[in-house]
């Protein structure tokens, strides 16, 4: 059964104080576990759990042709699964919206933050090109599945390795890897996903959280060691949001990312030495 | 059938006690209890030939010639009697469907509203989206028939919902309501339990309600354990004589890091 409206009043009533059911501040995460290289088979994979949401990233290498319009770079596709195991709400069959939308969230941050240099994907200028598969899974479905999400794309590409490809055959050697890591730049992005519920601006909502949410905006943000840059931005649900509630939330999301990547990016790190 | 009836009155008694009379076997479906025309299955058992098997998950428990399965897994089934909590999922011409978390469609008709109906307009009584406190009139084939008329049954003000299996529902309850009393009084909050594992607790403070919340789920949590209701007592008084909450937990670990 769904979250009940008796039960979301409760939490805008407590919000309003600016307290939360289980006594976090209202910009607080929770307690976040990034696990690095879970999947043999995947050229990388990252487990990221956030609390009791639990997602699951890999990634595949491919060899395909590249784009008519951009002939010298490669390509990448983001595909997002909500497993009925996750959460009952979500049933089987073809990604539905909400799955299509967390994945295109993902795909743009990565995309527009120059993450990947995607010219350096090349092998042969129009006619080869290697693709990134990034394929997502839910494990458990506690609230924000986006942030977690994005984050577990992230530490899986940091952490993925190229391939072996087979020249003469024209293929790629499945399950046998070099030691090269896949062409990554210093913009990573953190993906920080603001909820608005009565007058307060949350992040990290729990399941009956999201559920008394009116309105979401996600904003993915890189550095490259100097400045923060927003590189994408995605509004969700039906509630408005005024100009100053936007800057505002802008603004925390500088601040939340300049407090919170260096720990981020040094747990995939430690977690990639660790596994070495 | 009368008999019928006092059984079923004796076995919820059972299952609502807190200390089990015999150890009690864990089954998975299709299990073999016991051989033998001795035996009788009782809830959840099946005769198959001379073998009594289980049908769910759970415990088998033997009470003289009777065997019966209480599950620990599965989905709420409605019984005749039953109080449940649900919600108003849609409004028809002479009532209202209704979603008690049971897998068969429910269904409150007009009559069985407790208050003055404007027919005209039955969300002015009972809107969609509202939760209701309602009692299991008889389960058929076409579906559940249920009644709002009764004590304490009705539409649900203010408080918020939580959900818990329903197979811990008795646990929650205790011999003769005396866990659920106990959280009552030291949670300050009035809770209604419905068997449909849906809880509804409202109190003066939201901190009592989620204080509430917090002693059911460690029943629930804990739910296997011998002498539970003592055990609770502790617990609820321990937690209420040093409230500490998530957030200074986590202040200690914060500071515990900067230690280090």
């Amino acid at each position: 059964m769904e979250i009940s409206n008796l039960t979301k009043k409760r939490i805008k009533e407590h919000m309003d104080a600016g307290k939360r059911f289980d006594g976090r501040d209202l910009l607080d995460h929770r307690e976040l576990e990034i696990e690095t290289g879970i999947s043999i088979n995947a050229e990388g994979s990252a487990r990221v759990r956030l609390g009791n949401t639990e997602v699951v990233a890999g990634i595949k290498m491919g060899v395909s042709e590249p784009y008519t319009d951009h002939e010298g770079e490669g390509t990448m596709i983001t595909t997002l699964e909500l497993l009925p195991l996750s959460s009952e709400e979500f049933d089987y069959g073809p990604p539905k919206i909400d799955a299509i939308e967390i994945a295109r969230i993902v795909d743009r941050g990565i995309r527009e933050s120059g993450m990947i240099d995607f010219e350096k994907l090349c092998i042969k200028e129009g006619e080869k090109v290697w693709t990134i598969f990034i394929d997502i899974y839910t494990m458990n479905d506690d609230g924000n599945l986006l942030d977690a999400s994005a984050l577990a794309a992230i530490a899986a590409l940091m952490t993925a390795r190229m391939p072996k490809y087979d020249e003469e055959k024209e293929k790629v050697a499945f399950g046998e890897f070099t030691k090269d890591p896949l062409p990554i730049t210093k913009n990573i992005p953190l993906t920080f996903t603001f909820h608005k519920i009565g007058r307060s601006i949350i992040l990290d909502p729990r399941r009956e959280e999201e559920a008394a949410s009116e309105t979401r905006v996600s904003i993915a943000m890189s550095s490259d060691g100097k400045e923060v840059k927003v590189n994408a931005m995605q509004k969700g649900n039906e509630a408005a949001i005024t100009p100053e509630e936007m800057f505002k939330i802008i603004d925390l999301a500088e601040k939340k990312y300049k407090d919170s990547s260096k720990d981020v990016f040094e747990q995939i790190e430690k977690n990639l030495k660790g596994k070495k | 059938m009368i008999a019928r009836q006092e059984t079923e009155e004796a076995i919820e008694e059972f299952e609502q006690g807190d200390e089990p009379k015999e150890k009690r076997e864990l089954v998975i479906p299709g299990e073999v209890i016991a051989t033998g025309n001795d035996y009788l299955p009782g809830d959840w058992a099946k005769r198959d030939g001379q073998d009594i098997i289980a049908l769910r998950f759970g415990l088998a428990d033997k009470s003289g010639r009777l065997i019966k399965i209480i599950p620990l897994s599965g989905t709420y089934i409605p019984r005749k009697g039953n109080v449940v909590i649900g919600k108003v999922l849609d409004i028809t011409f002479n009532g209202w469907i209704m979603d008690i978390d049971a897998p068969y469609p429910s269904f409150l008709p007009l009559i069985e509203c407790s208050k003055f109906v404007n027919k005209n307009d039955l969300s002015e009584c009972y809107d969609i989206g509202d939760m209701l406190a309602v009692k299991v009139l008889g389960v058929k084939r076409k579906g559940i028939d249920l009644t709002a008329r009764g004590k304490n049954l009705g539409k649900l003000e203010e408080g918020m919902i939580i959900k818990i299996n329903s197979n811990k529902v008795p646990r929650v309850i205790g011999k003769e309501g005396s866990m659920i009393n106990l959280i009552k009084k030291e949670s300050n909050c009035d809770i209604t339990v419905g068997q449909n594992g849906i809880i509804w607790i409202r109190g003066e403070k939201v901190e009592d309600e989620l204080f509430a919340e917090k002693a059911i789920l460690f029943v629930t949590e804990k739910s296997f354990i011998e002498g539970l209701t003592k055990k609770t007592k502790d617990w609820l008084e321990e937690t209420k004589n040093n409230p500490k909450d998530i957030k200074e937990d986590k202040a200690d670990k914060k500071k515990a890091k900067e230690a280090k």
